[in-house]
């Protein structure tokens, strides 16, 4: 088929698709899905994942800021050094792992996955929908976290702080820092969800993933393009001084452009839901085996 | 495939679970009606409905239901209503939400998806219940809900797994009732039951299995007529049985003729029922034995399923 027949048959195919429908299903499936993250006993744990640096900053407000002369300098690099090796590499990783490998595993332990797939709902659909889910639950979660380990961070800095923010670069720090939660939200969760359709239990891929993140910069440059880490350290904005050992993890081997970083990651994740598009297409339901 | 479009058509399909067979060469063609499947457990008949449904894959052959296949769902499964046998729910779930949810999710505005919901609980019984979690129904009021799940669009296929299990004998009644109104509609219902008796009374059709394949399929009187080691058992009330039976014992392909207790009928066991019948018209036209009632004694599924398969189907 030549170029200039395909280009009218593309635009034939998508006048055909009945996307409103498909708008419609994905929000009723998110919003179900959504109800049910939100409001789990079981995702308890994840709620103290996201929120116990904001607790731990909030308390050294609470108990070193009026006593001791904290450094502005300082905070902010704690607080960088806190979302590095805390929110991404922990927190927001296994957060992840927590909510999106039970987007379908939890259907399936729960043996309520036929319902899912006896309507008139495209797998690819209900993929997505549950993504959407997922990654609003990630992003309100951590995101709230770090806006409130922001917040706490340079309170107890009285004025010092304020001018910080808000006439100096706090602002733009926090948009950034907002901006990797999200994007780190995406793409573990895109992954965590792919991982989910493959393995019953993502325990064990999810320590390789956190392996093979946590050795990205000596990996060869293709495939350090093919981890999450590489592009979400490119869009951190706080340089921390590390040595020996940590700096391992905080290298920026081959650095790239802001705007590539962010283009790049949403299409690994793209890539990665592309593929968990084609995998639940072959998920059988048979509890009995799972 | 064969282009069916008013079938469910089963065509070369196996299905095996790693080195386990679930079924094996099945070709079935399902016309209008109810057709029950029937078999012992682990015969292939949840496998065989889950194949239709898409659930899961066949490892080879095809699946067609109307000359849909589960790759479209959004047509299929406007068509296709399937109340399995998995017992469980969402969590929290009302019965109400549990019919509604997926009345959205079909594209139903939600006045169409709360009519249709409500029209659904009433035709089960559940109206009164419907705002409660179904985390406190009863086993036959959990299945009652399922049910209206899968009636509750209207589809043209209804597929029920062991749909009388857990209900009382009031419930299964309506149940019953409810199945043979859908076929007589024109639906096709397909069924699996151990209740045989229950189900031999309006099925079509029944399709038997065993360890993983269609041991025989067809109109009950039919499939009975095929299985040939097992003599015909017709059940003579007449005015002088004794007669009868003098007259029937003589020929070759009568194997027995029972008088019955009360005196006013026989039983007789043949290898060749038209033969007989012949017989017994002469007989009556003779004048000697004024016949009340003719009746076939022994097919019906239960029989059937005991002559094929070799065990008691209602113990099932």
């Amino acid at each position: 088929m030549s170029g200039d027949e395909l280009i009218p048959r593309l635009r034939h195919w998508i006048g055909r698709q009945p996307w409103q429908l498909w708008i419609e299903q994905t929000g009723i499936l998110a919003r179900t899905e959504l109800r049910r993250n939100f409001l789990a006993r079981r995702g308890f744990w994840i709620y103290l994942l996201a929120f116990a640096p904001a607790v731990i900053i909030a308390l050294h407000a609470i108990i070193d800021g009026p006593r001791h002369h904290c450094s502005l300098t300082a905070d902010t690099q704690v607080l960088a050094g806190i979302f590095d090796f805390y929110y991404l590499r922990l927190g927001i990783f296994f957060g992840c792992m927590g909510i999106f490998t039970w987007l379908f595993r939890g259907e399936i332990v729960e043996r309520t996955l036929h319902y899912q797939f006896l309507v008139p709902v495209r797998r690819e659909v209900l993929v997505l929908g549950k993504f959407f889910a997922g990654a609003i639950t990630a992003i309100v979660l951590f995101g709230s976290s770090v806006l409130l380990s922001f917040y706490f961070m340079y309170v107890h800095l009285g004025t010092a702080g304020k001018t910080y923010v808000f006439e100096g670069p706090g602002l733009h720090q926090l948009w950034a820092y907002l901006l990797v939660t999200t994007l780190a939200s995406v793409g573990y969760g895109a992954l965590f969800l792919a991982l989910s359709l493959i393995f019953k239990n993502p325990i064990v891929p999810g320590a390789l993933v956190m392996g093979y993140e946590a050795i990205n910069p000596v990996l060869p440059s293709a495939l350090q393009k093919l981890s999450v880490i590489f592009y979400l350290k490119q869009l951190l904005p706080v340089e921390i001084p590390t040595q020996g050992f940590l700096a391992l993890f905080t290298v920026v081997a081959e650095p790239v452009s802001p705007f590539v970083a962010v283009l790049g990651l949403l299409g690994l994740a793209a890539a990665i839901l592309v593929f968990a598009c084609f995998r639940i297409h072959r998920l059988e339901v048979t509890y009995s085996t799972d | 495939m064969r282009n069916a479009p008013d079938q469910i058509v089963f065509d070369n399909v196996s299905k095996f679970y790693g080195e386990v067979l679930g079924v094996n060469r099945v070709n079935l063609s399902l016309g209008p009606g109810i057709t029950s499947l029937v078999g012992p457990n682990g015969s292939g008949k949840t496998t065989l409905m889950n194949l239709l449904t898409g659930l899961i894959l066949p490892s080879q052959g095809k699946v067609a239901v109307l000359g849909l296949t589960p790759d479209d769902p959004v047509e299929f499964f406007r068509r296709v209503g399937y109340c399995s046998q998995f017992d469980s729910f969402p969590r929290n779930v009302t019965g109400l939400d549990f019919i509604y949810a997926p009345l959205r999710l079909h594209g139903f505005s939600p006045r169409q998806a709360r009519q249709l919901t409500d029209e659904a609980l009433e035709r089960v019984g559940m109206s009164d219940a419907a705002r409660r979690k179904v985390a406190g129904y009863s086993k036959g009021m959990r299945q009652r809900i399922r049910l209206a799940q899968a009636i509750a669009h209207h589809p043209s296929v209804l597929v029920l797994d062991e749909p009388l299990n857990g209900l009382d004998p009031m419930a299964r009644a309506e149940a019953i009732a409810l199945f043979e109104a859908l076929g007589k509609k024109g639906m096709h219902v397909v069924i699996s039951s151990h209740i045989l008796e229950e189900v031999d009374r309006i099925s079509d059709r029944v399709v038997l299995m065993s360890h993983g394949y269609v041991v025989a399929e067809g109109r009950i009187q039919e499939v009975r007529r095929e299985v040939k080691d097992h003599p015909m058992q017709i059940l003579v009330r007449c005015s002088n049985p004794a007669r009868l039976a003098s007259e029937v014992f003589v020929l070759d392909h009568v194997v027995e003729a029972k008088i019955q207790n009360d005196g006013r009928g026989v039983l007789v066991r043949t290898r060749d029922a038209d033969q007989f019948y012949l017989l017994l018209n002469k007989v009556v036209s003779q004048g000697e034995v004024q016949v009340d009632a003719v009746a076939p004694a022994d097919d019906d599924v239960n029989s059937i399923y005991q002559y094929l398969i070799g065990s008691d189907g209602g113990q099932q």
